[in-house]
């Protein structure tokens, strides 16, 4: 049972089963998942900020349902690492209040298509305190959300709900595609005094990548980077789908075609300086997303990519995305979400203008 | 009309002290308070409401968006709001005008807002911690709720110091406790066993829908089932409001967890200026509850321990003065100017936000020079 009040029985932690820190002493390279190079970036935000705290569902001993938070409750205890009720608008309207008294709270929404009971806490609420209170308080919220497909799991559990919280002023939505940008994208998102929407592509989870730990290794977390320079085609994306497009640009090489992969890293705001100069050199764009098309991140680009860079073009800016359906049954996802081959045929479609 | 059992009162509709099995336990609080603060009651009690008419006045006059009337439900408001501690936090609905004005907040400043100048604006920690209105319904009860966590967290409550130990107060009406957010603030505040007093005015109306499609049972009901224990009240009895507020922030203050109180009260005006209560409800219901007015039961209250004409002439002469000086400060109130519109959508500078701030101003400096 959770107990927040103080109480040395409920709130030491358990130092015996703490795991080994990582620390500027250890090596300054580690071989991290994605989920474990997030949660080697929580453990180090709790270890710098003492108002840091953790709060959502079965995040506790359990260690969140992806484990993302594993281990930090055994070694930060009850008040830093909060079990909360199962109640998403209560999670986030509690962490407004968190936020208020000066805490940074760190909100794990456990599925894409389980925010939306906190939806209205988070659009009308979080989004806008900032604004209603003119600045006199900041709202440094973390809202971690585990999105979209390649699971296989049951109905609103694969979703891509980010063009609702991009439409919100006052968020701030980012989305790493790799374990690096994971181990330090959470960490500037929890120091930023604005509300961050975290979106963790949960297909990646349990895909391994090398992380620097050297502070000078820190990647900002708005700015989009280029990660396969190429000539001919831009392809654009975020969080999982940049995995799908590195690979397309692999079998797009093999056919003799040049394609360059932007990784957004940043979905709100977007940082538009590598898109437009990549686009000034390819002249041809294609926007891959695993959400729906309609209003989505993707149409939000190509319309600012046609306003700002419309005499570089040779073709229409082209969207890669899910269909404008529900998410369907798991066993037809991979017909709903984009794969390289789609990515490939909107790469040919745009070569032939 | 619900069947209420008997709500704690300790002034009956005559002014006249009331002494019961029910009210025992409060009553020493009463008792505790000299003359001075008794009168404070009544000052302002009557102060708002002459507020609140100017207020309602400038609307009609096309001085203000809208207005949200308190008529009638002062005296829940002022005994919760003289109940909270300088350390309290509160966290008000939309309508709490005097609880604001108790805590220091400039009446002008809800003038502002319902002019269409602000979102409220105003610093809580400057204006001893009373947050901003919140206009979505019962959002605000999950705020406080996250609030008094952060006071439990922070060892601030519970220390067994009545001048340090922190409580949170915050109002709701009776339309709210049908959203999810309150039941979701009781489960909370139930969990981890808050410093806070969930204080909820039942005016009897939602806009235009009565308590009855609210709830079919009493609404102080509704708490227990959380396992917070509640009260209800006399809501137009100030000093019943006072001494039972009082002693649930005393508890919440001292560790003993959530408290909820039901005050039983009734909206005589409009739900705001955009509504027309003749067309819903009666007229014999609103004299029942004219003849429970919370000032002048309070007023009888007073001459009967003797208070002088100078009092009450003092009082009225306060009450025409802040009248008076709103209206004229209303007048004189100038637009923000068009960059307000960017400030402070975030607390660390944006791109978008500053690409289309320059975007305005370059458009409006392209006017500068042309005529009209």
């Amino acid at each position: 049972m959770t107990d927040i009040h103080t109480d040395a029985a409920t709130s030491t932690p358990d130092a015996g089963t703490t795991p080994p820190a990582v620390t500027a002493a250890e090596p300054t390279v580690q071989k991290l998942t994605l989920s474990k190079a997030i949660n080697s970036g929580l453990r180090q935000a709790m270890l710098d900020d003492p108002k840091v705290l953790m709060m959502g569902e079965d995040i506790g001993p359990l260690g969140g349902v992806f484990r993302v938070t594993e281990h930090l409750h055994a070694e930060f205890g009850d008040k830093r690492v909060l079990d909360t009720p199962l109640a998403e608008s209560g999670i986030i309207g509690s962490a407004i209040g968190l936020a208020m008294r000066g805490f940074r709270p760190v909100v794990e929404i456990q599925f894409d298509g389980f925010i939306f009971p906190g939806f209205d806490q988070i659009t009308t609420q979080l989004a806008k305190q900032t604004y209603r209170h003119e600045g006199s308080q900041s709202f440094p919220v973390v809202i971690r959300v585990p999105y979209g497909g390649h699971i296989g799991a049951v109905e609103h559990h694969q979703e891509s709900p980010e063009a609702y919280f991009a439409h919100t002023a006052g968020l701030r939505l980012v989305s790493p595609a790799t374990p690096h940008d994971a181990y330090w994208m959470i960490q500037e998102a929890i120091r930023s005094n604005d509300p961050v929407l975290f979106l963790e592509p949960k297909s990646r989870y349990w895909q391994r990548g090398e992380v620097q730990l050297d502070a000078g290794t820190a990647v900002p977390m708005h700015r989009s980077r280029v990660v396969r320079t190429g000539t001919e085609v831009t392809l654009i994306g975020h969080g999982a789908m940049v995995a799908t497009l590195l690979q397309a640009a692999e079998i797009a090489a093999e056919e003799g075609t040049s394609v360059e992969v932007i990784d957004l890293r940043s979905i709100s705001p977007i940082d538009y300086v590598p898109i437009i100069e990549s686009v000034q050199k390819t002249g041809r764009v294609v926007v891959a997303q695993e959400a729906p098309q309609n209003v989505s991140v993707g149409s939000e680009i190509a319309a600012t990519i046609a306003e700002r860079a419309f005499y570089s073009l040779e073709a229409p800016v082209l969207r890669v995305s899910g269909f404008d359906t529900p998410f369907p049954p798991a066993k037809l996802e991979g017909s709903y979400l984009p794969d390289a081959d789609r990515v490939l045929e909107a790469v040919d479609r745009a070569l032939a203008y | 009309m619900l069947a209420d059992a008997a709500p704690i009162q300790l002034l009956a509709p005559d002014g006249s002290l009331v002494r019961n099995a029910a009210n025992e336990e409060f009553l020493p609080r009463i008792e505790a308070l000299d003359d001075a603060a008794l009168q404070r009651f009544h000052r302002e009690m009557v102060v708002i409401r002459r507020f609140d008419i100017e207020a309602g006045n400038l609307q009609r006059q096309g001085q203000l968006a809208l207005w949200i009337p308190s008529l009638g439900q002062e005296g829940a408001q002022v005994g919760a709001g003289l109940a909270a501690r300088p350390q309290d936090h509160i966290f008000p609905a939309y309508r709490e005008h005097v609880v604001a004005k108790i805590r220091g907040v400039d009446p002008m400043r809800l003038i502002e807002m319902l002019r269409g100048l602000s979102h409220g604006g105003w610093d809580p920690k400057e204006h001893n911690n009373l947050h901003l209105y919140t206009l979505v319904i019962g959002s605000q009860s999950l705020h406080a709720t996250g609030y008094a966590m952060g006071v439990a967290l922070d060892g601030a409550s519970g220390t067994g110091d009545p001048e340090k130990d922190e409580a949170v107060l915050v109002f709701f009406g009776d339309g709210a406790t049908s959203q999810g957010d309150v039941s979701e603030a009781f489960v909370f505040a139930s969990s981890y066993q808050t410093p806070q007093v969930l204080f909820l005015q039942n005016n009897h109306w939602a806009i235009s829908v009565p308590v009855e499609r609210q709830s079919r049972t009493p609404l102080y009901l509704r708490s227990q089932g959380f396992g917070i224990p509640s009260w209800q009240i006399d809501g137009n009895d100030v000093l019943a409001s006072y001494a039972v507020t009082s002693t649930a922030l005393d508890a919440a203050r001292s560790g003993q967890g959530p408290r909820f109180i039901e005050a039983l009260t009734y909206r005589m005006g409009a739900h705001t200026t955009s509504d027309d209560p003749t067309k819903y409800r009666q007229n014999d219901e609103l004299a029942y509850w004219g003849e429970r007015d919370p000032i002048s039961r309070y007023e009888a209250f007073l001459r009967a321990r003797g208070a002088s004409e100078e009092f009450f002439a003092d009082v009225a002469r306060e009450a025409e003065d802040l009248a008076a000086d709103v209206r004229r400060k209303t007048l004189e109130l100038v637009d923000p100017p068009t960059s307000k519109i960017f400030e402070h959508v975030y607390s660390e500078p944006h791109p978008v936000i500053e690409q289309q701030r320059a975007w305005l101003d370059a458009y409006e400096r392209s006017f500068e020079g042309t005529e009209g």
